[in-house]
């Protein structure tokens, strides 16, 4: 069931999700795409202006918003704003769409596994993890002043950690949770100070199925951008096949579902913040 | 349809869900029973498993796993789920840590007859249907899926002809239109005896119960043609122009509709055990001299049943008289799940418990076990292992050996006897990297050990289990080559609990009116279960919930990871499972 005519009080609703990556549109261009349930129409104009409207009849023209190369609507009242990432006006960094992906899974499914260290070794062999280092450290998880969810001091043996890898590393991870379904990770660099950043956007198709937007924002100056998406998409490849065999496909939100673990503190802490914030829509409540 | 009408209609008994072909080695199939997905797998050890195909993790299919003989392994995080037990035996994010025993996965009773696999999923009743006609010669069929409901596709092949064996053997004009049958309808099988020219065969067509919608027809031919390639190909032929016509005559294929189960999420039910202090019948299957002195005894479960799963490093409590109890190490290899084997040695100075059971124990005898408990688990997140043991301290040392041999990782093994005729299995050590060093005095045995330990690298780690001297000397020794004490793992095998350096407090409840002690290497939750205490439990990590309790006095040391910073400096909660007091006691609203 489409969400916006459920009686809820979901923030979903009202929250901007994205629905293309905008170097992906060209001018003239008509396309159709779903988002929470409904069909919409994306026009981009001659100017290069876009246009988002449920595709109802008559159309009902819905807010656009263009930010971190991704076109946002929202079908409900766009009361919440959309989140920061500073680091994209930073110098010396170049910012690129690695691709989106269709998976049939829910989206916070997906964030859930994009907030995962401890499949790294058996899912992302040989780069984002190697047997016999397999275990979780503990780190610590809180939420922010504007409740954000924060995973912070995470540390994991990598033996490919980027594109500018040399060698295996001990790599240091930090993920945020600025919106249900987008995650934000800020990686150790093998070459600068400052961390990469690497997010997921989730499209939420419908309760089951997602469109998964990759926005990298990175300290790598020297690879080709074929590269370094082809590095993400193998990455995200991987993980396709484990999310479509996970079931149910929405989020379960009891705290006794699945079998927590320590090393998933902050899923337990993921599914507690929606819970609190009254997300309905691609979950089980508790 | 909503689930209460499909269960209305659910088929109960026992149903083939796979043939012997679908479940060679190191593979997992899936398969479905009344929509519910199964994952079938067989163990090096022959053993056919069917359990639920979901890891109790994440949810993620366990067919998609890896079946290593001995364990299936999730895809996504590798937990490892043991042959038979289905009991989860290794989480490798926490490497350090034994699984709860409430980590098993749901599993199925399974049998295999007329070269089926055979399961029920509504309990244990009934049994495998008994075809006297198959009890001779016979030859699995191809078997076909059909879009049809099992009950429309049992009045269907009371209708299916087929040309008797002999006839194809030898070539024939004939075609199966030209055969006299007899359909005989069983339950939930049609068994049908096909004649023509004088020849003739009967063949058994068990259907399997897929979904409502959807069926799986597995047939039996009562007969071993000599030449099988003709026959098969007939009997393919004729099941798929039989399979054609059912799903002609079905007026709409159903749609797909997601297995029955995988709606809701894994959430296991309350600690199946209990309280920790109950005990199992075991009957001692097997008795063995291994060594001089020291006798190798192998308990069953006396009902029959499979016992509770065992990680590496695991003991059991023998309850040998009222008042005598004794632990023992597991033995066992992964997989080797349908025993426990340990080994006994007799040792004139015991406080009777070994010299009892060594003398006294035979074959046949029943002895009550309590389940089984790991304060020595192993980690496998260090490249090297270097496993030490003292005499009788191998036991615990050689389940660990196979664990980590079975996953290939690299370790060796020293072990001190007073003499070779004390050496035990010393066939399976004969296959690994092993030294043996006997007869030494303590001051030699000091410097062998000080030569084994060398200079500490973060990639080698100890295990030694052995005499209290030997493991106070290799203690020192470590400490003094600067070994990080987390590398180096020993258990005196004279009492496990002596190395239980947890705190000890008290616990008052105040609805309960009850006082009680929580010693060392004892949480809470054991200690309330033990006086019978209500509170539920699940995942008894601390990171579910199930088990909190309200604080009304006192300063929780909170170990979990399920409270929030408030819910924790608050201190008005508490996980009984694995927080302490952080003094002397706490008061409990319970
Ligand atoms: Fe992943």
């Amino acid at each position: 069931m489409p969400i916006a005519t459920r009686e809820t009080t979901d923030p979903v609703l009202d929250g901007w999700h994205p629905i293309a990556a905008s170097g992906e549109l060209s001018m003239g261009e008509q396309r159709r795409t779903r988002l929470l349930g409904e069909a919409l129409d994306i026009e981009i104009d001659l100017l290069g202006n876009a246009s988002v409207a449920r595709a109802t009849a008559p159309a009902e023209p819905l807010p656009t918003h263009d930010r971190y190369g991704y076109l946002w609507t929202c079908l409900g009242e766009p009361s919440i704003p959309l989140f920061e990432i500073p680091e994209v006006d930073e110098p010396g960094r170049r910012v690129l769409h690695a691709g989106t992906i269709g998976v049939h899974v829910s989206a916070p499914r997906a964030v859930e596994n994009f907030l995962d260290m401890a499949h790294f070794p058996y899912v992302h062999t040989d780069i984002l993890g190697v047997e016999p280092f397999t275990e979780v450290a503990e780190y610590d998880v809180h939420i922010d002043s504007i409740n954000e969810l924060w995973a912070t001091d995470c540390v994991f043996w990598q033996p490919i950690a980027a594109t500018t890898s040399t060698e295996g590393q001990m790599t240091d991870y930090e993920y945020r949770v600025p919106h249900p379904y987008c995650v934000i990770l800020y990686k150790t660099s093998p070459i600068d100070d400052r961390k990469d950043v690497i997010a997921l956007f989730c499209q939420p198709v419908d309760e089951e199925r997602i469109e998964a937007h990759m926005f990298l924002c990175l300290l790598d100056a020297s690879n080709s951008t074929a590269m370094i998406r082809d590095f993400q998409l193998t990455i995200f490849g991987q993980d396709k096949p484990i999310l479509e065999n996970q079931y149910p496909k929405r989020l379960p939100l009891d705290p006794r579902a699945e079998t927590p673990i320590r090393a998933d503190k902050v899923a337990i802490s993921y599914r507690r913040w929606l819970s609190d914030q009254g997300v309905t829509y691609a979950v089980i409540p508790a | 349809m909503s689930d209460v009408d499909l269960r209305d209609e659910a088929p109960t008994g026992w149903f083939p869900v796979a043939t012997e072909h679908d479940v060679i080695a190191r593979v997992v199939f899936r398969g479905q029973l009344d929509g519910r997905e199964l994952a079938v797998w067989r163990a090096d050890d022959g053993f056919v498993n069917v359990w639920e195909n979901r890891c109790l993790h994440r949810g993620v299919r366990l067919s998609i796993g890896c079946n290593d003989g001995n364990e299936l392994v999730c895809r996504y995080h590798a937990w490892r789920y043991a042959n038979r037990s289905a009991g989860c035996t290794y989480i490798p994010a926490h490497p350090a840590d034994a699984p709860s025993r409430t980590i098993t996965a749901q599993s199925y009773a399974a049998v295999e007859r007329y070269g089926l696999i055979w399961t029920t999923t509504n309990g244990d009743e009934g049994s495998v249907p008994d075809i006297g006609t198959l009890s001779g010669p016979r030859l699995l069929l191809r078997s076909l899926p059909v879009n049809a409901s099992p009950q429309t596709v049992r009045e269907h092949l009371g209708s299916h002809r087929f040309l008797p064996a002999a006839l194809l053997e030898t070539g024939t004009a004939a075609s199966a239109d030209d055969a006299e049958v007899v359909a005989d309808h069983g339950e939930s099988w049609v068994t049908i005896t096909a004649d023509a020219a004088g020849e003739s065969s009967t063949a058994v067509f068990f259907v399997q119960p897929v979904d409502p919608h959807r069926s799986m027809i597995r047939g039996v031919l009562a007969d071993a043609p000599a030449d099988e390639i003709p026959v098969l190909r007939h009997h393919a032929y004729e099941l798929g122009r039989l399979v054609r016509k059912i799903e002609e005559a079905v007026e709409e294929p159903a749609e797909r509709t997601p297995p029955r189960g995988f709606e809701t999420p894994v959430i296991l039910p309350a600690n199946p055990w209990g309280h920790q202090r109950a005990t199992l019948s075991m009957v001692v299957d097997r008795k063995a001299a291994v060594a001089a002195d020291i006798a190798l005894f192998e308990l069953v479960p006396e009902d029959g049943s499979t016992p509770p799963t065992a990680q590496p490093g695991a003991h059991i409590d023998l309850h040998l008289r009222p008042g005598l109890v004794r632990q023992y190490s597991i033995t066992n290899g992964p997989g080797e799940t349908d025993r426990y084997r340990i080994a006994v040695k007799r040792d004139p100075h015991s406080r009777g418990g070994s010299a009892f059971l060594y003398e006294a124990i035979e074959e046949g005898d029943t002895i009550e076990v309590s389940p089984p408990h790991n304060g020595f688990p192993l980690r496998r997140n260090i490249p090297r292992t270097t496993l030490i043991a003292g005499g009788i301290g191998i036991t615990p040392l050689i389940a660990m050996a196979q664990a980590l041999d079975a996953s290939g990782m690299t370790f060796d093994v020293h072990y001190f006897v007073a003499a070779p005729q004390q050496i035990a299995f010393r066939r399976r050590l004969a296959t690994y990297t092993c030294e043996f060093h006997v007869g030494l005095t303590p001051a030699q045995t000091t410097d062998t050990l000080l030569d084994i330990l060398g200079t500490p690298t973060p990639t080698r780690q100890v295990y030694a289990c052995g005499p209290p001297p030997m493991l106070d000397a290799l203690k020192a020794k470590a400490r003094a080559l600067n070994w990080p004490a987390d590398a180096v793992h020993v258990e005196y095998f004279e009492n496990t609990n002596e190395i239980a350096t947890d705190s000890s407090f008290v616990i008052d409840l105040a609805r309960s009116a009850l006082t009680l002690e929580v010693p060392s290497g004892s949480t809470m939750l054991d200690v309330l279960r033990a006086n019978d205490v209500p509170i539920v439990s699940s995942c008894e990590l601390g990171a579910c919930g199930s088990c909190a309790a309200t604080v009304l006095g006192g300063d929780p040391l909170h170990q979990d990871v399920y409270l929030n910073d408030a819910e924790r400096q608050g201190g008005q909660v508490v996980l009984t499972c694995v927080s302490r007091a952080s003094g002397e006691r706490l008061v409990l609203d319970l």
